[in-house]
């Protein structure tokens, strides 16, 4: 599956930088001034020599230890920076997932009917993590989808003929781009309709990126089954996603205080929803048309 | 269509100056969006069109000096690399 040869690939990445011993930089040409006349060289040659066999000259040890002062510098630097942006714990939690939560949230966002509860669990002090919560929006699946989604596609245009390496970056690009233009546009009509919840961004980046799940299932069935598989799986797969969002949304963004509002102001915010949710078989046609021909 | 991010920010920073340009007295007060005219009663909600207000007031407020910069730096790179 596509979610365990991503792990296979970090896993592999980090056993490859934790490989030890550099070759040696310089050659050793210590044994060069040995053929020079006078005393000088030799205390040269015996250091050279006394040093670690691998750094064949202290200039290389230097230059070595410098290297590695400037790259963690680097790091340190890059660190700080990013978590002025973004707080590394708020984006942990909707990474902490487990195998049972993502095959019954892949199984939720196909048949999303038959599910009964769909409250978030309330947090005390911390936000429950979806290990522990069915109904908690994560961040893992819009991401391996998104990466799957990419990959795909480029089978798809390689099998018609139509592959070259620009057209999967402008492919990347461009659904990249329709998200981050979706998740704008819920959080400007959140604010206009003064909708007091605790969505955060990163809440709306998931609940739009599950659409990508559906997408990657409308084009496999449009690569088995043909042209009527494709518009039979964009039909099912949108309408089970269209349900699962009203349900989630409506539970998540009314919050706690939804006996109180003004009726035009739950107008507003269900109108909203209903938004959010109208788009997404369009997005997901719009995307993925060009795909199965 | 095909978006690149190159084209997202190009389209953000046209929406931003758009915002930015609209004049306070000489056509927002005209249609009824100034900034002092949406202050109604001091119920709970304050509705769209305030919203709406609040957010094109305070877009102009706090981009109006980065945006001189952000578009100085456009017009010098457009200018170069066309």
């Amino acid at each position: 599956m596509a979610y365990h040869s991503g792990y296979g690939a970090h896993g592999s990445k980090h056993r490859a930088r934790a490989a030890p011993d550099p070759p040696p930089l310089f050659d050793d040409t210590s044994g060069a001034y040995s053929s020079q006349p006078g005393g000088y060289p030799a205390p040269g040659a015996d250091v050279a020599f006394s040093v670690n066999h691998l750094l064949g000259d202290p200039v290389a040890s230097v230059a070595m230890a410098y290297g590695s002062s400037i790259a963690s510098h680097g790091k340190d630097m890059v660190h700080k920076e990013l978590h002025r942006f973004v707080s590394m714990n708020k984006l942990k939690y909707f990474f902490a997932v487990d195998t049972a939560y993502v095959a019954k949230k892949l199984g939720l966002l196909v048949f999303p009917y038959t599910h009964q509860n769909w409250d978030v669990q309330p947090s005390r002090d911390v936000p429950v993590p979806p290990r522990q919560d069915l109904n908690a929006p994560d961040l893992y699946i819009p991401t391996m989808a998104f990466i799957t989604y990419v990959l795909l596609a480029g089978m798809a245009l390689g099998i018609q003929k139509r592959f070259s390496p620009e057209v999967l970056g402008l492919c990347a690009s461009t659904a990249l781009v329709w998200v981050v233009m979706e998740v704008l546009a819920l959080l400007l009509g959140a604010y206009l309709a003064t909708v007091r919840s605790d969505l955060s961004i990163f809440h709306l980046l998931a609940y739009s990126g599950y659409k990508y799940v559906g997408m990657i299932l409308s084009v496999l069935t449009g690569l088995l089954f043909g042209s009527d598989g494709y518009y039979v799986a964009l039909a099912w797969t949108s309408s089970s996603l269209m349900y699962f969002i009203v349900r989630s949304l409506r539970t998540a963004a009314l919050g706690p205080d939804n006996m109180g509002g003004p009726a035009p102001r739950q107008r507003l915010q269900l109108y909203l929803t209903l938004g959010a949710a109208a788009f997404q078989p369009l997005i997901i046609y719009w995307l993925t048309f060009h795909l199965v021909r | 269509m095909a978006f690149t991010l190159y084209s997202l920010l190009q389209a953000a920073l046209l929406c931003v100056n758009a915002i930015a340009v609209l004049h306070e007295e000489r056509f927002l007060k005209n249609i009824g969006w100034g900034a002092d005219q949406g202050i109604g009663g001091f119920g709970e909600e304050p509705g769209i069109k305030s919203q709406l207000m609040n957010l094109i007031r305070s877009v102009r407020t706090v981009m109006r000096v980065p945006l001189i910069i952000i578009n100085s730096i456009a017009i010098v790179l457009l200018l170069l690399f066309g």
